[in-house]
């Protein structure tokens, strides 16, 4: 066993001190150093969250609102119970569209059903049909409604599912959605995810009485690309580029008629696993459509993507693919050359959700930086298994990490920059370290793609070599 | 292909490049089966209608973008304000992701607060058995000296006992019997987070006051309720009262909480009011609160219990100012010095300078009930109209008393109070009566880029402009503050909409 394993074993043991006896018995199996040539990463995951530790996760309401509906921009999204969950969310996530809003798309508005004490007492259904009807006076351009439920939903009882098809029925077959997303489901935001996915399958695809036939041989969709600063647009051009035609986005700057239209692509290609390989298995099965995970972080992923995609395509479509990365050679070799010099040898923490803790590290390495610690907020063993085709030896992981753990892992391995989330920001901010959010990419990106990945560059050396880091110490 | 690692072109400039705008062309055009572009014009100019206001004002059910919270953000606000206290929210976990990051958007800083963390099982059985292993999680990991808990509305709606979850966690060892752990129950669905804020501090002032005896002595408590600009405004009150020659105690002090420093150091805990002086308070000759309707249940608590209680509408501007000190000046027979009268002389003299620029300008405002009156009337002692003051989270009461306000100046007539609406109300009079600026939180920059009224950022959260939270808006400086504010924005307009070469540049005055 090498000396780094050793050492992170240590440095986790002494983390684990702080904890009463029981907690400590349950994080220790969430904490793990990763090891060559085992295929996992020796941690468990998608479990409960021990009460009281500062958890950075949120709840299944934000997997289905704030993930996986919420983009879709032509529909409205009721944020179904008392104000605060739609409220937090509202417009946070820089899911990036182009429309109208408030007369053609709905993306950045905050629609809640506001409940009262007296919709806890008597229930919400009578309220959640007004409402709908209200959508349809005020906002008639909408392409469908979906229901957000908050907790109280599946706690007092109420039926939004009969609301629902009452509704579609009277707007003529309008599509409409009830989601069980309530917070206290599941452990995280993953399984809203998933109950999210279940919904389109239900409501929007098993509604559907004819299959779309217009389709080319070339036809793809984008699965799991939320679009954060324009994530799906500068991938998208990628995939247009080599010949793809590029039927859906699901779901940033996403339409009704995209998730629609999806059944008659002839590949899903897949960015977050996490969040949308339900619905994805789901088309293969049904529709015999295949599915392949890609990452469009960094030159040297882009281009394995671009390769793998093109390999389910004919040689028209593989020769264009080479072209493609042929195309971005320059740009890509002058930001490295810009760049690299700059970062090389720098080391990373992550802790993100979704996809991020293992798709950026290729693009950190293309930088010449390393990452020494990454972990998922809501991965569950896949990730982990995924995980392990980019971690080196001696990563530490780190998974459900608590305020008290991530400070810690950090203070022991005093990276060159932290990249995790807003509430994370300003803790290592204060201790000195650089960092940049990995949710948002810090009101900056696009990330995706080789136009993103200058932005990237740019943005890790600005964080890491900024003047400011060096006048966090007094002289006094 | 556009990218330049040299001078990278960020989503701003990027997506504008032709090979994007094609694209987002194509796409729009081949695959996401728009409305067409006549009939989506015919509904944005529809929207502007006062057939649509009137629709739009009957909504009875739906509300869209609301200008309010709910109750546990107060609650957890509240409590980051006492001396190393941890909030600890009984509930579902995703909503103490929300809070800490509302809070952490709009001061750029940490916000520390745990949750529960109670799902499906506790959703059955309830959730002591959360509650009794949180508080020792919590107690053992980040030593607080108190552990203010809150509910969201999942505990709410399962009914879990508070009182009777602590008092089991403590015989269970979670944390000592003689550990502070003050508690309120904080549901979702009832008011908004100022009455969060309310009810966390009552709650932790019936922990160190309930059963003890009250000895009155001459200090003077203060509470500034929920405010996004905490920072600088306590920090002004605390000075103010020192001027006055005033021992007071504020009652949550986050002016520190929301401003530690970058130094290497992270300060889980820093100020607060401290737990030795909360308990003190409860001898205080007075409460003292900035915002009457966020700290209702807290102020007749402490009257209850023989304190004075003085309560003002978040006094801004020079009469609201003038009040403020004559009734605590009044109270505690201290004279208000010549330095806080040299100040009101200076704020005077401020808005005698510019009042020309301000005189007869319509506003448009939204925010919480208090700071919607003390802004009021600011504007209207400016020469100014505030013409549609909105408060999502504002009552009958509220309306009632701000009606009499519009009445007290000629700058009010014809101005008109909206208790419960929302920014979708907002947009229909800004449509149908426009006025010339708009004052509200970041969420308002949509009714400007809709409706063209300028945005001038005064309120919760503002997400988009820096470091404002640390100026303060209260008493006469933060008059002064507010007042310089409101004319940048106008002059910023007037350059604005003279600059156009051999067609307007005769108004673009370099002296104004």
């Amino acid at each position: 066993m090498s000396s780094n394993i050793e050492e992170a074993k240590k440095i986790i043991a002494e983390v684990l001190e702080v904890y009463p006896e029981k907690a400590r018995k349950k994080r220790e199996k969430h904490l793990g150093v990763f090891e060559d040539g085992k295929a996992d990463c020796g941690v468990k995951s998608n479990i409960k969250t021990i009460p009281g530790v500062m958890t950075i996760r949120g709840c299944a309401y934000a997997g289905s609102k704030g993930v996986v509906w919420g983009p879709i921009k032509d529909m409205i999204h009721i944020s179904h119970g008392p104000v605060g969950c739609g409220q937090y969310s509202w417009a946070a996530r820089r899911n990036y569209y182009i429309g109208t809003t408030g007369v053609d798309s709905f993306g950045t508005m905050q629609f809640t059903s506001d409940f009262q004490e007296k919709d806890i007492v008597f229930g919400g259904d009578k309220k959640l049909e007004k409402i709908m009807d209200e959508i349809e006076e005020l906002f008639p351009l909408n392409k469908g409604i979906t229901v957000q439920s908050e907790c109280p939903i599946g706690l007092i009882g109420d039926d939004i599912e009969a609301v629902s098809k009452k509704k579609s029925k009277e707007f003529g077959g309008k599509t409409i959605v009830p989601v069980r997303c309530e917070g206290f489901r599941g452990v995280s935001q993953s399984l809203g995810h998933h109950i999210a996915n279940d919904t389109i399958r239900d409501w929007v695809f098993d509604k559907q009485t004819e299959k779309k036939t217009d389709g080319t041989p070339y036809d793809v969709a984008i699965i799991g690309d939320y679009n954060i600063g324009g994530d799906a647009w500068s991938s998208r051009i990628l995939l247009e580029e080599m010949g793809l035609r590029v039927v859906a986005q699901w779901s940033g700057d996403g339409t009704i008629e995209e998730l629609a239209n999806t059944p008659s692509v002839k590949l899903n290609i897949l960015h977050c696993y996490r969040s949308m390989n339900y619905i994805s298995r789901h088309m293969e099965e049904k529709y015999g459509i295949p599915w392949v995970e890609y990452n469009f972080f960094g030159p040297s992923k882009i281009a394995e993507s671009l390769r793998k995609i093109a390999g389910f395509f004919d040689e028209t479509i593989k020769e264009n693919a080479e072209k493609v990365i042929a195309k971005y050679e320059a740009l890509t070799r002058a930001t490295l050359e810009k760049f690299r010099p700059r970062l090389l040898g720098k080391t990373v923490m992550l802790f993100v959700g979704g996809l991020r803790p293992r798709h950026v590290i290729g693009a950190y390495e293309d930088l010449g930086m390393n990452v020494i610690g990454t972990g998922y907020e809501f991965g569950h063993n896949d990730d982990y298994q995924r995980t392990t085709h980019y971690v080196k030896d001696g990563t530490i992981i780190y998974d459900d990490v608590t305020g008290y753990e991530f400070e810690k892992f950090v203070e022991a391995l005093k990276p060159d920059l932290v990249a995790s989330g807003i509430k994370e920001k300003y803790v290592f901010q204060k201790m000195g370290y650089p960092f940049r959010q990995m949710h948002s990419w810090d009101y900056s990106g696009p990330y995706h793609g080789y136009d993103g990945f200058a932005i990237f560059a740019r943005d890790m050396d600005m964080a890491i070599n900024n003047p400011v880091w060096q006048m966090a110490k007094s002289p006094f | 292909m556009s990218q330049n690692p040299k001078h990278v072109l960020d989503h701003f400039n990027l997506f504008r490049e032709p090979e994007y705008v094609e694209m987002f062309e194509n796409k729009k055009k081949n695959f996401e089966n728009p409305h067409p572009q006549e009939k989506v014009s015919e509904i944005i100019e529809w929207t502007k209608t006062q057939e649509y206001r009137d629709l739009n004002f009957r909504r009875e059910a739906l509300t869209v973008n609301p200008a309010k919270a709910c109750q546990p953000l107060g609650a957890v606000f509240a409590a980051l304000g006492f001396e190393e206290t941890l909030p600890f929210v009984h509930g579902s976990q995703g909503c103490v992701a929300y809070y800490r990051s509302h809070l952490s958007r709009h001061f750029k800083e940490p916000t520390s607060c745990v949750s529960s963390s109670m799902t499906e099982d506790a959703a059955v059985f309830g959730g002591l058995n959360n509650m009794i292993d949180g508080l020792a999680n919590a107690y053992a990991m980040y030593k607080p000296k108190m552990i203010a808990v809150s509910t969201t509305c999942m505990a709410e709606v399962i009914g879990d006992d508070l009182n009777a979850f602590i008092k089991n966690a403590k015989e269970k060892g979670s944390v000592p019997q003689e550990f502070d752990v003050p508690f309120a129950h904080t549901p979702a669905f009832v008011g908004s987070h100022i009455t969060g804020y309310d009810n966390a501090l009552k709650g932790i002032m019936e922990h160190f006051w309930a059963g003890r005896e009250r000895s009155a002595n001459e200090t003077v408590n203060v509470v500034m309720g929920f405010d996004g600009y905490s920072v600088g405004n306590i920090r002004e009150l605390k000075r103010i009262f020192k001027e006055l020659g005033i021992d007071a105690i504020v009652l949550s002090d986050v002016s520190d909480v929301f401003d530690t420093p970058t130094d290497g150091t992270f300060r889980m805990y820093m100020g607060g009011t401290r737990l030795s002086d909360i308990k003190k308070a409860l001898d205080s000759k007075a409460t003292v609160s900035l915002q009457e309707y966020n700290t209702q249940k807290s102020l007749e608590y402490a009257a209850h219990l023989g304190q004075k209680t003085l309560t003002f509408n978040y006094p801004v501007g020079v009469r609201a100012t003038d009040r403020f000190l004559s009734e605590l000046s009044r109270l505690t027979g201290k004279a208000v010095p010549e330095s806080l009268k040299l100040e009101r002389g200076r704020l005077v003299d401020a808005v005698a300078d510019s009042t020309s620029h301000i005189h007869g300008k319509k506003f448009a405002l939204y925010g919480d009930p208090d700071q919607m009156m003390g802004l009021s009337e600011f504007l209207m002692e400016l020469g100014a109209e505030p013409v549609h003051v909105l408060s999502t989270n504002g009552g009958k009461d509220w309306e009632e008393k701000m009606n009499a306000l519009f009445a007290s100046s000629p700058f009010g007539a014809g101005c008109h109070a909206w208790p419960g609406k929302d920014l979708w109300h907002m947009r229909s009079l800004l449509f149908t009566e426009p006025v010339d600026f708009l004052i509200g939180n970041t969420y308002g920059k949509y009714l400007e880029r809709d409706t063209g009224t300028p945005l001038i950022r005064i309120g919760f959260p503002i997400f988009d402009r820096h470091h404002h939270h640390r100026y303060p808006t209260v008493g006469y400086q933060g008059a002064m503050n507010v007042l310089v504010k409101i004319l940048d924005k106008i002059f910023d307009e007037m350059d604005k909409n003279t600059n156009a070469v051999a067609k307007t540049d005769y108004s673009y005055d370099i002296i104004r």
